[in-house]
């Protein structure tokens, strides 16, 4: 039987869109309001998916308290009321865009050591979300 | 190809306990979910059903036809139900959200009349949830892909 868990998270966060490659007028016309030096906030909803046989000692893929603390101590934690931009490392370099947020999440959620990191879902507000699966078939495998 | 989803809710108890396990190590694994009373959640399904709209009426399935379906199969069995008890199915089997997915799928497979059952979708929270795609369905995905 194919199946997939699914978790939902959630954070808050503020960031602001800014990219070094582009000027300030360049900066202002792409990312509009986004724009604003003093940054601005949102309540992210992740959702990651995950695969794998299910333990017939649980009748479960993974434990969900297992998963929670794994997630907490990789994204939850580094990314809840945080400033993106400033507080996380990889947003110093990466405009933290929600497609940007969606990759770091699922790179960090991929070394998962219990089942298969399948797909990562971002909402940014409840109007726009972002789903990332990896590059390559071989990407989630990587532990 | 068109997808069409129908959801529907139902509610019911459970409780995750494993007799191969010592009652610590099942308090262990299972935490509140062992409580011995069991416990309860509104769950909600989403079946999707794939397949080619018939010329003649341009549905894929008769949603009527899949309301009753999903009726006599899942909620006449497991709503307002203790589902380690009076569920057959999960007889012997940890009514994990997983589980319960399983099952679902297996017994809607074999009575969907028209196109095929794609997915089952299973909250048991808004913050856990199962997708089910079969065994047979993820051969033809990967069959669609081959070609």
């Amino acid at each position: 039987m194919k199946l997939h868990l699914w978790r939902r998270y959630r954070f808050s966060a503020s960031h602001r869109l800014h990219s070094a490659q582009l000027g300030e007028e360049e900066n202002r016309r792409v990312y509009g309001k986004c724009n604003n030096p003093f940054g601005h906030g949102h309540n992210y909803v992740v959702e990651a998916a995950f695969s794998g046989p299910v333990d017939e000692a649980t009748g479960m893929i993974a434990n969900p308290s297992e998963l929670d603390a794994f997630v907490d101590r990789e994204v939850i934690e580094p990314f809840d009321h945080k400033y993106l931009n400033e507080e996380v490392a990889e947003f110093q370099e990466n405009v933290p865009t929600a497609e940007n947020i969606c990759i770091e999440i699922f790179h960090r959620l991929r070394h998962f050591p219990r089942a298969r990191l399948e797909r990562v879902r971002v909402e940014e507000t409840g109007l726009n979300s972002f789903e990332y699966a990896g590059e390559s078939p071989g990407e989630t495998h990587e532990r | 190809m068109v997808y069409l989803t129908r959801k529907i809710e139902f509610s019911a108890s459970h409780l995750y306990h494993n007799p191969a396990l010592s009652a610590e190590e099942n308090r262990r694994v299972f935490g509140k979910c062992n409580n011995p009373h069991g416990h309860g959640h509104n769950y909600v399904l989403e079946v999707t059903v794939a397949g080619e709209p018939d010329p003649a009426t341009g549905m894929v399935l008769d949603l009527k036809e899949l309301k009753e379906i999903l009726q006599r199969e899942v909620s006449d069995r497991m709503d307002h139900r203790f589902l380690n008890y009076e569920v057959p199915e999960l007889a012997g089997q940890i009514p994990t959200c997983e589980n319960i997915a399983s099952v679902i799928w297996r017994l809607l497979e074999p009575k969907i009349p028209r196109g095929h059952l794609h997915q089952v979708r299973l909250y048991e929270t808004p913050d856990l949830f199962v997708d089910c795609y079969g065994e047979a369905n993820g051969a033809r995905a990967d069959a669609r892909v081959a070609r």
